[in-house]
């Protein structure tokens, strides 16, 4: 009898592996850039392009890279949340990923600017850099400059709660 | 009597149901994952409604085949991000144009189909890889369908066994005292046998 229940406990454990793996974003790829270095830049700003902003630039301080697009929809949908942590003293910095300066420039103003400053990648070279595959994606850079969290897709208020903001309080205090 | 034959059947069925479902783990576990989900905020920006302008158009390079045959095969190799069971050769998504353009120049650098590879594995992770390398995280990848035919055919094997045994036993019965009597009585030729019963 108990050689019965083999194939059965066999199936149920596979049955269980397989239930975790619906539940499981097959979008949401690990990026192997945790705990490397930003990948440097320097591209000019939306704003004025005659200026420039490069990673080294933020260095010393905890802050976010915020990919986006004005073509991108679920930017607008995390938007409200990207104001709210702008709004909390957290430096945001835009990547204006692949798009034109125009269209950019009218959707922060339809739209307002949370960010710190935006810079411009119109050709996705620095998103490649990024490993950058769905906009909007939102990396959290330590004060030595080091990726620490990446997320892909819109922000969502849990997120927020229970990622992002522990891991900035925590970023700061040390 | 129905019962026990219903169970090496039930066996062989859940066995066979189990490694269908494993093939399906480990593609889903495995960069083959099945259709990307709908209305995942990448998923729904990848047709982005107003394609933002690539740094060029990914044309076949007439002045050098060569070239253009080794980025065929460096990005049949390498995995789509935003259509992700297509290669970056096959997906006409923005990021694959991208990425093509960015291959073809890297190449024309002098860099080797290996460096190619392995700047976008530096960016995008092991997933951009259709063939993955072979490390702990990929053992049961590699070797799972393997060992689980394996296993099925030793269960096969297990279950066949133990069912000749049991038609070998159901078609010889073991005689009693009576039947050996019988049967002697038979072979010697008894007058019994005009019952005709044969």
């Amino acid at each position: 009898m108990n050689r019965a229940w083999l194939p059965l406990g066999i199936f149920v454990v596979l049955a269980v592996f397989l239930g975790i793996g619906l539940t499981l974003n097959p979008r949401e790829v690990p990026s192997p850039l945790i705990g490397k270095p930003a990948p440097a830049f320097t591209l000019p700003t939306l704003a004025e392009p005659q200026k420039q902003f490069s990673v080294e630039d933020a260095k010393g301080k905890v802050w976010l890279l915020n990919v986006w697009a004005s073509w991108c929809t679920p930017c607008l949908e995390e938007h409200p949340l990207i104001e709210a942590l702008s709004k909390k003293g957290i430096p945001v910095y835009g990547l204006n990923y692949k798009d034109k300066e125009v269209a950019a420039t009218a959707w922060l103003k339809r739209h307002g600017d949370p960010y710190r400053l935006s810079v411009v990648d119109p050709t996705g070279r620095v998103g490649i850099d990024y490993g950058v595959y769905g906009t909007p994606e939102t990396y959290v850079i330590d004060k030595q400059g080091v990726i620490r969290f990446k997320h892909v897709g819109p922000l969502n208020p849990q997120v927020v709660e229970r990622t992002l903001l522990p891991l900035i309080a925590k970023l700061r205090a040390s | 009597m129905t019962v026990l034959r219903a169970g090496p059947m039930l066996r062989m069925l859940v066995l066979v149901a189990g490694l269908a479902c494993t093939q399906g783990a480990l593609a889903q576990g495995a960069p083959t994952a099945a259709a990307a989900a709908p209305g995942t905020p990448a998923a729904s920006d990848a047709p982005a409604p107003t394609p933002a302008p690539s740094s060029g158009v990914a044309r076949p390079n007439a002045e050098d085949p060569a070239l253009e045959r080794r980025l065929q095969a460096v990005t049949k190799e390498l995995r789509c991000m935003v259509c992700q069971n297509e290669s970056i050769a096959d997906s006409h998504a923005p990021l694959a144009v991208d990425m093509r353009n960015e291959i073809r120049e890297q190449l024309k650098s002098g860099m080797s189909d290996r460096d190619v590879i392995e700047f976008m594995v530096a960016r995008y992770g092991n997933f951009v890889r259709f063939r993955p390398p072979l490390d702990w995280t990929t053992y049961a990848l590699w070797f799972g369908p393997a060992l689980l035919m394996v296993i099925g055919f030793g269960v096969l094997l297990s279950q066949l066994r133990q069912r000749r045994n049991l038609v070998a036993a159901r078609a010889m019965p073991e005689l009693t005292a009576a039947d050996r009597a019988a049967l002697d009585a038979l072979a010697a030729g008894s007058p019994n046998d005009k019952t005709g019963n044969r």
